[in-house]
């Protein structure tokens, strides 16, 4: 997978085939209905999951390759985990462990919304080239300059990841190990430079802009 | 580590979200001053950048660990205007497309990470500009107080951002001191980074960092026999 591609999956779907516009509009709808839902309404969250998973077996994207990419919301699952015991509010006893109620409660919400987000927002970006996002946000009305750097950060990102990499690759072939902050000097010597790299690049692509008659707007 | 959807409630959500737009139009005429017609191929560049950074992880202990905001570093090099800029269009694309933040929390993680760190990066970085001798050698220091000051300040909002809207019948004492310590020691590895960036790219080309600009201006330039041997 290359980063300047997102999580896009390819396929031919009724999911992949929405316009982009209307798949942010209905994602942004969605969370903002499960992020005002109730704590205790357990009947909502089953209803709200049981219409996320019917878009993602629509998608055909296969849960197989949404579920591992969940990892990113571990560290709020593990805080989720951990409210039980931090919060106050009345005790009651869970499996011989004393935790606090209130706290049970509020976890297991924050647990339900948080990977239902997690999801959802996985099948758009699965769903969804990062070209036809672009457009899609064009449609919204986003300002045209976002758009515009969204898009040259799109193209550029797998330009300068891969330059990134190939410098690691260099540093580790000499020994160097970039993780440990005794090599953080070396390592902080070659985000300059790439900082550097990155800067020219964009003028380069300013002035060969410029000679094919950019004059602030990107032809569509 | 972005804030994803359902840690805040839905009033706070939109609410951040409405700070956030407002923040990004003032940006957008802000740059167009910094970068005039280069902006969106120069922002998109610095954005790929901060991106890249962001993607260095350093162990904080208890084996996790943080990843550079890169508020501070993108407003010492490329400008604070251009720098809230790239980080709102860095938290766009990871939201929409690495399902990194939820969207519903786009707001609150611009809030944040691109304006809060950028305001208090750049803050700090002028009031030091302005009391330190006009030296480039202490363009560096000064970035890397204002990253130090910027992380624990962005903990600080989202500790009061979560007392009014969060979701949790958690002690907020505890989530403040939690959330302070955390990231101050988050915010050194920051200054670290962000210092050695700067010096780095200050000692090769400091016309290209934005934050050192006025002391170049001050500079002569210098012509000097050199004797051939």
């Amino acid at each position: 997978m290359r980063a300047g591609d997102g999580l896009h999956v390819e396929g031919r779907s009724p999911v992949h085939r929405a316009p982009a516009h209307l798949k942010v509009l209905a994602l942004l709808g969605f969370m903002l209905v499960v992020v005002a839902t109730p704590h205790e309404a357990y009947a909502v969250f089953a209803l709200e999951a049981v219409v996320l998973l019917g878009v993602v077996a629509l998608s055909r994207v296969g849960l197989r390759r949404l579920l591992p990419r969940m990892v990113v919301e571990l560290p709020f699952a593990v805080f989720a985990a951990l409210m039980p015991f931090i919060s106050h509010g009345p005790r009651t006893e869970v499996l011989g462990v004393t935790v606090s109620e209130p706290g049970l409660v509020a976890g297991a919400a924050l647990l339900i919304k948080v990977s239902i987000g997690v999801l959802a927002s996985l099948t758009l970006a699965a769903t969804t080239h990062p070209q036809d996002l672009l457009r899609g946000l064009q449609r919204l009305r986003v300002p045209e300059l976002v758009v515009q750097i969204m898009g040259f950060m799109i193209r550029y990102l797998d330009v300068v990841t891969d330059e990134f990499g190939r410098m690691m690759t260099a540093l580790r072939s000499r020994g160097c190990e970039p993780r440990s902050p005794r090599h953080w000097p070396v390592l902080a010597r070659s985000l300059g430079a790439l900082f550097i790299r990155s800067y020219e690049r964009g003028e380069r692509v300013h002035l060969a802009m410029l000679s094919r008659g950019y004059d602030g707007k990107l032809p569509t | 580590m972005h804030v994803p959807d359902g840690f805040l409630d839905a009033p706070t959500s939109v609410a951040t979200g409405v700070v956030a737009a407002a923040a990004v139009a003032v940006s957008l005429r802000g740059a167009r001053r910094e970068l005039d017609d280069r902006t969106a191929p120069m922002a998109g560049l610095v954005a790929t950048f901060v991106f890249a950074a962001q993607m260095i992880n350093f162990p904080v202990g208890a084996g996790t660990s943080g990843h550079l905001m890169g508020g501070a570093l993108a407003a010492v090099l490329a400008g604070p205007w251009t720098a809230v800029l790239c980080l709102s269009v860095v938290l766009l694309v990871q939201a929409l497309l690495m399902a990194d933040g939820g969207i519903t929390a786009l707001g609150t993680n611009i809030t944040l990470i691109g304006i809060v760190t950028v305001v208090v990066g750049w803050g700090v970085f002028v009031l030091l500009r302005r009391v330190l001798p006009a030296r480039t050698s202490l363009v560096a220091p000064a970035a890397a107080v204002g990253a130090l000051v910027s992380v624990p300040v962005a903990a600080l909002v989202f500790t009061g951002l979560f007392a009014v809207g969060g979701t949790a019948p958690v002690d907020l004492g505890a989530v403040a001191t939690a959330m302070l310590g955390w990231h101050t020691v988050i915010g050194i590895g920051e200054a670290v980074v962000t210092g050695l960036v700067v010096a780095s790219v200050v000692a090769s080309r400091p016309d290209m960092v934005h934050g050192a600009r006025p002391l170049l201006a001050e500079r002569e330039l210098e012509t000097r026999a050199v004797a051939a041997s």
